[in-house]
């Protein structure tokens, strides 16, 4: 029996959960989002200031919830990176006074391998080797997990902006709110409501390092901004002979042009490493043309594909909390009570 | 038996100490330009190693509130809220400039008439503390000394040192008409804000923030910890965030 607190700040989200045996007791977070969306986005000294204020209450909150005392916890682990330098501190500052108050062994995790150990809350132990697609603002991964509590190899990752980052920026020139994931995914899903699946074709957007050459040299990377630049030519193209601008079509051809490659990459991972299972996590992944396109395209190649709950995908402490109790079951050494934060931490590192 | 833990991560120091009552058992100080959390918590564990207790011992913890580059601030802020929202125990926040005005006071009276500039520390006289705001800046706040605890009478505020030193000219603060200044600040800008006399103390110790806090908690009655009560750190300067401008053409 182990009993694992998880705390997770490593960009706007403070994160903390309860998992007692690989069981998710309760996942309080509290968001400083609201205050980042003027600046159209995550404010590093804005998001620490948020996550000092809400360390204790969201603690509190997440013992009240599940009804256990701070005494009960065997096990503390944290989000040591990688993440914005000032909201990591605040967070493995937290993790380290309450591993010394408490007198228990403290995690320092890998906020990507937390990512992928997230699903085995929703669907039990990871297959090895499961092949892991991370979408989110900050990060766009595809990992090789052979056991996420040691060995997580990385094949590709975005050369220039993530896919959140994308969507983020695309919303904007289209005048959608921030954060623009769920926007665009709702305009693309009345789009298609109202016009047919055609509309997801309406605009040719770039596919990029798709074939030839670019394909070779990166054959497992994605980027993603020559489609921003495409796209935000096309409806400057538009405004400027003063025609209106499809919102709605260009939302479901970006975004269609978006999931298109990270599910193309994906699955020819799988296929050229003979992995079966795909796993997808990060906030990108509660997008549900994503979802969709990748269960199709997963089906087609015999692949078996786990996305956990939305709720899940998005940053949190459950994922801390999966990652920390996977590492207590396995037996792993705990990290030092001099333990840093490193906002570069490479996700060869499960934990330091 | 009390045993009162006190932080600070204001300034250029981590600086950890237990004391019990008014004596001061154990004091640890490092100096660091940044990584304050990785050393903060290992030397809350040295320290109370020196001292004989354990941390379930801890009835109080005490945190220098700054003012105080952000990020290192935080974590001496947090790791003391998270202390004592797991040991149960009231958390006192004390300014950390505060903690550095009674450290220059108590030199004073240790050293006066013997060192140079610790005349300007007889009773009732004024002078400035100031530590490093980096972005060629000093955090300041001015204090008059009296028996004890020195008063607090303007600041804390943040400002460039000479629009300090002329704000403390017009103001007549000190009997040179500006000054005198104490701290890492006038130290790091003499030729503006005079130096400071030579041996005063210049980084804000862990002991003079359990000392100021000590006092506080007798005075209150070692009020229980509420809500909304947890020590707050002094940032006085906005976060740096701009909204977006207009949309940048690609083409
Ligand atoms: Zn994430």
């Amino acid at each position: 029996m182990s009993l694992v607190l998880g705390i997770e700040t490593s960009c706007d989200e403070t994160g903390v959960a309860l998992v007692r045996d690989g069981r998710l007791l309760i996942d309080a977070v509290a968001s400083s989002v609201d205050e980042h969306a003027r600046f159209g986005g995550v404010v590093p000294e804005v998001a620490s200031r948020a996550h000092l204020e809400a360390m204790v209450p969201t603690i509190e909150r997440a013992c009240a919830g599940a009804g256990v005392r701070l005494a009960d916890l065997d096990a503390i682990a944290v989000t040591s990176g990688p993440g914005l330098v000032g909201a990591l501190t605040v967070g493995v500052a937290a993790a380290k006074a309450l591993a010394l108050g408490l007198g228990v062994p403290l995690f320092g995790v890998n906020h990507l391998a937390a990512h992928v150990a997230v699903d085995t809350l929703d669907h039990g132990p990871l297959p090895e080797p499961t092949m892991a697609l991370l979408v989110s603002g900050g990060h766009s991964s595809l990992l090789l997990v052979e056991d996420v509590t040691s060995t997580v190899t990385p094949l590709g990752r975005t050369i220039d902006d993530a896919a959140g980052e994308a969507f983020d920026k695309i919303a904007r020139l289209l005048g959608l709110p921030f954060p623009g994931g769920p926007h665009i995914d709702r305009a693309a899903a009345e789009a298609v409501a109202e016009r047919g699946e055609g509309v997801r074709s309406a605009i040719a957007f770039p596919r990029g390092l798709t074939s030839g050459r670019d394909l070779e040299r990166h054959r497992y990377d994605v980027s993603f901004s020559g489609l921003k630049t495409s796209v935000a030519r096309w409806v400057e193209r538009r405004e400027d002979a003063g025609e209106r601008v499809d919102v709605p079509a260009v939302a479901a051809s970006f975004q269609e042009a978006v999931v298109d490659v990270l599910t193309r990459k994906a699955v020819l991972a799988c296929r050229e490493q003979g992995v079966d299972t795909l796993l997808i996590g990060g906030g990108v992944a509660a997008n549900s043309r994503l979802r969709a396109l990748a269960l199709e395209r997963c089906a087609d190649s015999g692949i078996r594909l786990r996305v956990p709950r939305p709720a899940l995908c998005t940053d949190n402490g459950a994922m801390v909390a999966a990652l920390g109790s996977l590492l207590v079951a396995a037996g792993r050494a705990p990290s030092e009570l001099g333990l840093g934060v490193d906002s570069a931490m490479p996700v060869t590192a499960v934990r330091s | 038996m009390s045993l009162l833990l006190a932080v600070d991560t204001s300034g250029a120091l981590v600086t950890v100490a237990a004391a019990d009552g008014d004596s001061l058992l154990a004091e640890q100080a490092v100096e660091l330009a940044a990584r304050h959390a990785e050393h903060l918590a290992p030397m809350i564990a040295a320290v109370l190693v020196e001292a004989g207790r354990a941390i379930d011992e801890v009835s109080a913890v005490a945190v220098g509130v700054g003012p105080g580059p952000f990020t290192g601030l935080r974590v001496g802020v947090v790791t003391a809220r998270v202390l004592g929202l797991v040991l149960g125990v009231p958390v006192i926040g004390v300014c950390s400039l505060d903690a550095l005005a009674l450290q220059v006071a108590e030199w004073g009276e240790g050293s006066a008439g013997s060192a140079a500039g610790a005349g300007d520390l007889a009773a009732g006289r004024e002078f400035v503390v100031t530590s490093d705001a980096r972005r060629r800046e000093v955090y300041w706040a001015a204090y008059r000394t009296g028996d004890g605890e020195p008063e607090p009478v303007r600041g804390p505020g943040v400002d460039r040192p000479a629009d300090l030193a002329s704000a403390a000219a017009r103001d007549g603060l000190g009997q040179k008409g500006f000054g005198p200044f104490f701290g890492r600040g006038a130290a790091l800008y003499p030729e503006v804000l005079t130096a400071p006399p030579e041996g005063a103390p210049l980084d804000v110790r862990a002991g003079a923030v359990a000392r100021l806090a000590g006092r506080r908690v007798a005075r209150v009655g070692g009020s229980e910890r509420a809500r909304g009560q947890e020590p707050v750190p002094l940032y006085l300067r906005r976060p740096d965030a701009v909204a977006p401008g207009a949309r940048k053409r690609v083409s």
